[in-house]
């Protein structure tokens, strides 16, 4: 079990100034290395002593991986940009409105201030049973701690478990899936592009792992397509306390209305499966119809259906019903 | 090289979770050292066979004698479909192909309990459950069969009836190995959500299931070994009358009288072949059967 203590085991530290050196360094240490953004997840995991890489590669000096630049289609964020400048961006605020909420209401300004838009959305499960230290199926054992019968499980999964039920806890991940954002990940093989929804592995594809990152990979920058700028956005995230907290359930949508019907639309939530979820079936529902009332009831149905809470979690139900009709009575206001 | 995983329980109780799986490398590393080896030896080193000539009495035996009934097939090519699907969705994600693997993995094991079920109810009911058994004459012909291997020894060894020794010991190797990875993977179900049941991971204690993923894990490795053994002899040239055999069913009379004794291997619970009319003289040239430790299809 872990223990808090006040140093962190010895590693080795490497501060790359490029791109290029990051890769050839991620590429010669692999599964050794651990890659060190903001730092406020992967603090926590060497103080406590459950992860205990030898090589830790730290972005700070990487300068190329911060700031936001427009491109001919929209807008590309490096990922070592900070929360607060994703927040407050003018562009990012005036065209992509989701995201910019959805940064505003991680943590607390401090945390905004040094965490980074791509630790936030790669970011590790919150299960307290994984971070504690235990041997879970996530840390390579044979157990869910987290799905037994005497577990303390409100904050779990209701959707895609598969032996584990830890959930995602990213704030800016189901705001970038509302906005069909591209992951750019280099390695020492080149430069691959990724969908939003499709950056995140569930435990039935690989249970120690979040992400589709490899050992060697580097997460560089965010594209943000133009397809969905200055649509209606709706962000919500609900929380035991309004600061310093993760979601218990967020929801992030971009609709598009146009002559009084929903033309297109793209929603996600987070907090209640492995991985962000969009919810596919709910944007093909809606798709056509007013938006109303009635949509927006129907629109939380269809949500939650085949959901299966675990003994503390089922909360999560009516809940996650009610951010979607939230999302989708917005176009209505 | 790691060959178990252990880890602290929460109460500080050290626990085994696993096989490591550099294990999983060294069952490939072992099959693949075997295949070399043994394709060496056949090459190199096995003493010539020198077309021979055997009198046997072949009257009364059929062109075709079948070796394998439908059934049987059927039930060995579905066993081979569910040991590959569980072999593939074990093993691929751990080399990092990743796939939804968990339910088509324990839907393949259940297909292959299934069919073993049926094996054995099919080998004690409608089969002669005797002639996989291992007996005198078994070891007899093993026993020449080595010496001829290590060059103590010209003679070939006798024949054998419908299976050979090293068939009926492959046999038994796959099926310890087989109801080991059967029964600890039903156990092993009981951690995961099916139609039949919810998950329930207090069905055994800690150490108990980790003893249960350590045998799984075993079994499964040892899986690789075996049938990288079993596809190699499938594929040699001397032995595709077997693979032949799995397939349509019959072996030509003249592999019959080659390379199995009619008095050990009675067809149609006659002595056909061997108290026959008249004796055919049945010239056979260049084949082998002495050089093969283990398998055929």
């Amino acid at each position: 079990m872990a223990v808090i203590r006040d140093m962190m085991p010895a590693f080795e530290l490497l501060q790359p100034t490029s791109v290029e050196d990051t890769v050839a360094l991620l590429q010669r240490h692999g599964e050794r290395a651990w890659v060190l953004a903001g730092g406020l997840d992967s603090l926590d995991w060497l103080k406590d002593r459950v992860k205990r890489p030898e090589t830790v590669v730290e972005l700070g000096g990487v300068g190329e991986l911060r700031g936001v630049r427009p491109t001919a289609d929209g807008l590309e964020i490096g990922a070592l940009t900070t929360l607060s400048e994703v927040a407050s961006h003018r562009e990012i605020v005036e065209r992509f409105g989701v995201l910019s909420t959805a940064a505003r209401h991680v943590a607390t300004p401090q945390i905004r201030n040094q965490g980074t838009i791509g630790g936030n959305f790669s970011q590790d499960t919150r299960c307290w049973y994984y971070r504690g230290g235990w041997p879970c199926y996530r840390a390579g054992g044979n157990t869910c701690y987290a799905a037994t019968p005497q577990s303390m499980n409100r904050e779990h999964c209701v959707f895609g478990a598969s032996r584990c039920v830890a959930v995602n806890a990213s704030d800016t991940a189901p705001a970038l899936i509302a906005l069909d954002a591209q992951m750019v990940i280099r390695n020492a093989g080149g430069e691959r592009v990724v969908a939003a929804e499709d950056y995140f592995l569930g435990p039935d594809i690989d249970i120690t792992r979040m992400t589709v990152l490899e050992p060697g990979d580097l997460l560089t920058h965010i594209r943000i397509p133009s397809t969905w700028a200055e649509a209606r956005f709706y962000f919500e995230k609900a929380r035991d306390r309004q600061s310093w907290d993760f979601a218990l359930v967020s929801v992030a949508s971009a609709i598009v209305v146009a002559g009084g019907q929903i033309e297109r639309a793209r929603i996600a939530v987070n907090g209640v499966a492995p991985t962000p979820v969009r919810l596919r079936d709910v944007e093909n529902l809606v798709q056509g119809m007013q938006p109303n009332e009635d949509t927006a009831a129907a629109a939380g149905e269809l949500a939650i259906r085949g959901a299966r809470p675990l003994r503390h979690n089922d909360y999560k139900l009516p809940l996650t019903r009610n951010l979607v009709r939230r999302a989708l009575r917005a176009l209505d206001a | 090289m790691e060959i178990l995983r252990r880890a602290a329980n929460p109460w500080g109780q050290e626990v085994l979770v696993g096989i490591a799986w550099d294990l999983m490398w060294a069952a490939l590393i072992v099959g693949a050292v075997f295949v070399v080896a043994h394709g060496i030896y056949v090459r190199w080193i096995a003493r010539p066979t020198t077309p021979e000539e055997a009198f046997v009495s072949g009257a009364g035996v059929p062109e075709r004698v079948t070796r394998h009934t439908f059934s049987s097939r059927v039930f060995h090519w579905l066993m081979a479909l569910a040991m590959f699907a569980l072999l593939l969705t074990a093993f691929l994600p751990i080399v990092g192909i990743r796939f939804p693997w968990v339910t088509i993995h324990w839907i393949a094991g259940l297909v292959l309990t299934l069919t073993i079920v049926y094996h054995i109810f099919h080998a004690m009911l409608r089969q002669n459950f005797r002639s996989m058994w291992v007996g005198v004459d078994d070891v007899s012909e093993g026993s020449r069969a080595l010496a001829r291997f290590f060059r103590r020894s010209r003679g070939l060894p006798p024949k054998p009836g419908k299976y050979p020794l090293d068939h009926k010991l492959y046999h038994h190797a796959a099926a310890v190995v087989s109801v080991v990875a059967i029964v600890t993977g039903v156990l092993m179900m009981f951690r995961i959500d099916t139609p039949f049941w919810n998950q329930n991971p207090y069905f055994l204690s800690d150490s108990a299931w980790g003893i249960m993923y350590v045998l799984h894990g075993l079994s499964g490795v040892a899986l690789i070994t075996l049938i990288i053994a079993h596809i190699y002899f499938a594929v040699r040239p001397e032995k595709r009358w077997l693979t032949r055999s799995m397939v349509w069913g019959w072996i030509q009379r003249e592999e019959y009288l080659l390379h199995h004794d009619p008095e050990r291997w009675v067809l149609n619970g006659g002595r056909a072949g061997v108290a026959g009319v008249e004796a055919d003289r049945v010239e056979v040239a260049g084949a082998t059967s002495d050089t093969e430790p283990s398998g055929g299809a």
